[in-house]
């Protein structure tokens, strides 16, 4: 179970969490959804450690993982697998070398046996004869893939996905969220993601939640989001460029 | 008016002390993990080959012609007043003592180190060192532990290489060229040169292989902003690292020789 309570975060004075509260239950699929710069990637990393809150805590099966040391928290991490935005592939390793990091740094394993792990993984996510490539030489669509194939590599028990369909064709995109909702069947794990994709939210959430101004204003099922009467929730998720979201640096 | 000027002369001095700060902590996380296992030896070697022999042509042009050069015009000089005998200990004192070591630290800061910063900055603005992280690897460790073990093991190796080629283009010019006798100018080499001055070369070899690697990886480390956050990274790293090179060399001189 994943529990972020009152999670503040601010960079050069601009605080962009403000006391965010979230609750994922063991398997549950949650995604998060909010405006670009609203502070969704920046939530996402401090589940995995990359930031740090200054006020809150974040909880990890009954453990505050801002009291772990490098050591603990680089345990936790095996047990966590995240796909980002941009894929993040190492470009001077080619893709089962980047599939097969994580078992290479931390476990015994020879090559040979990453490999034909990492090319299970690739079949996995709908890949095939594409391990001997380098990054330059994929689709966006690939990318997201390969690296969607390293974050399960160690088998973890929770994925964090950042903007899985963002840069995708629609198609591409649906592509992606059946993966997603395979990789939940298949490996029963608790997934957090964030998106602005609201198609892609509706497809695989089980809850929604939305963060606007720095917390969570809303959260619900997949229908009760679609039947809320929330203003700034219905505005959001019609997709309209008037009603009460500020839009930095637009003015009406 | 007051506020601003304060706020101005605020800004000059905080941010060079804050990136000396932050430099001074990723030194401090580097000698931390250095000996923490697991040994990275392959990523090591990589980087050892990387830095040390792919340098090697560029390093072997530059001291060979700086060799020729110092022998040049110190023979036409000192033929004013007779001292052509003395060329070879000039250029071997001048080689061991000072252009061995800041030559190749300069040469290789503007190759090695200004492909450290392009290449970490790319990787810190496509995310990469963050998926390093969630990979459960220490950046620092994968990173720039390597680098920086290279960078100080063979730039030294680097600085030998050049003392000798440099009084090897030395003897070209003096002896084949300019016919002064090779004898001599082999006598004149060895008698004024002591290990003290190989030694004290390469104690500023290692120094600035640590200055030049540290400094280059910090500036990739922290760069931000993509293609123009790696430009500006790459650009100070060359620039900081040969300062940092050329103004600790002064200092370093002025201890070990002294």
């Amino acid at each position: 179970m994943i529990e972020l309570k009152g999670i503040h975060k601010s960079f050069e004075e601009k605080a962009v969490l403000r006391g965010v509260d979230l609750k994922v239950e063991k398997g549950e699929s949650v995604v998060v959804i909010g405006g670009s710069g609203s502070g969704k990637s920046v939530l996402l990393k401090h589940i995995i450690g990359l930031l740090k809150p200054e006020e809150g805590t974040v909880t990890i099966d009954s453990t505050d993982i801002s009291r772990l040391d490098e050591d603990g928290l680089n345990e936790l991490r095996k047990k966590t697998g995240m796909l980002f935005q941009s894929a993040a592939l190492f470009d001077s390793m080619n893709v089962w070398e980047n599939v097969g990091f994580g078992l290479k740094r931390h476990t015994s394993m020879t090559d040979r046996e990453i490999k034909e792990i990492a090319v299970q993984k690739l079949k996995l996510v709908g890949l095939t004869g594409v391990e001997g490539l380098m990054p330059s030489e994929l689709s966006g669509g690939m990318k997201k893939r390969v690296g969607l194939a390293r974050a399960i590599a160690m088998e973890p028990d929770i994925l964090l996905y950042d903007e899985p369909t963002t840069g995708l064709d629609p198609i591409m995109a649906d592509a992606i969220n059946d993966l997603i909702i395979k990789m939940r069947e298949k490996l029963h794990v608790t997934s957090v993601a964030i998106t602005h994709d609201m198609r892609s939210a509706y497809k695989i959430a089980d809850t929604i939640a939305m963060l606007y101004n720095g917390v969570i204003i809303a959260r619900g099922t997949t229908d009760e989001i679609k039947n809320t009467s929330d203003p700034v929730v219905r505005q959001f998720i019609e997709g309209r460029s008037t009603g009460p979201i500020i839009i930095e640096g637009i003015e009406r | 008016m007051l506020v601003r000027l304060i706020e101005f002369f605020g800004v000059i001095i905080v941010k060079p002390v804050e990136g000396v700060g932050r430099a001074l902590l990723l030194l401090g996380s580097v000698l931390k993990n250095i000996f923490k296992p697991p040994f990275d030896i392959r990523n090591i070697f990589g980087q050892m080959l990387e830095i040390g022999v792919n340098s090697l042509p560029v390093v072997l042009i530059t001291a060979i012609f700086t060799g020729m050069v110092l022998a040049l015009q110190s023979f036409t000089g000192f033929k004013r007043f007779g001292a052509e005998g003395l060329v070879g200990s000039v250029v071997a004192l001048s080689m061991t003592r000072e252009l061995g070591p800041v030559l190749s630290a300069l040469i290789v800061t503007g190759r090695a180190g200004a492909a450290m910063a392009a290449e970490l900055g790319t990787m810190r603005v496509t995310e990469q060192i963050d998926a390093l992280e969630t990979l459960a690897t220490n950046p620092v460790k994968y990173l720039v532990v390597p680098r920086f073990l290279s960078g100080t093991i063979m730039l030294p190796a680097l600085a030998v290489v050049t003392d000798i080629v440099g009084i090897i283009g030395g003897y070209l010019v003096t002896v084949v060229w300019l016919g002064a006798s090779s004898k001599a100018y082999m006598r004149a080499t060895w008698d004024f040169l002591k290990t003290d001055d190989i030694y004290s070369g390469l104690i500023k070899s290692c120094f600035f292989g640590a200055a030049f690697t540290l400094i280059s990886c910090y500036k990739g480390f922290y760069a931000k902003g993509g293609a123009e956050g790696v430009g500006q990274a790459t650009t100070g790293a060359v620039v900081f690292s040969s300062m940092t090179i050329l103004i600790s060399d002064y200092f370093l001189s002025a201890w070990l020789f002294k």
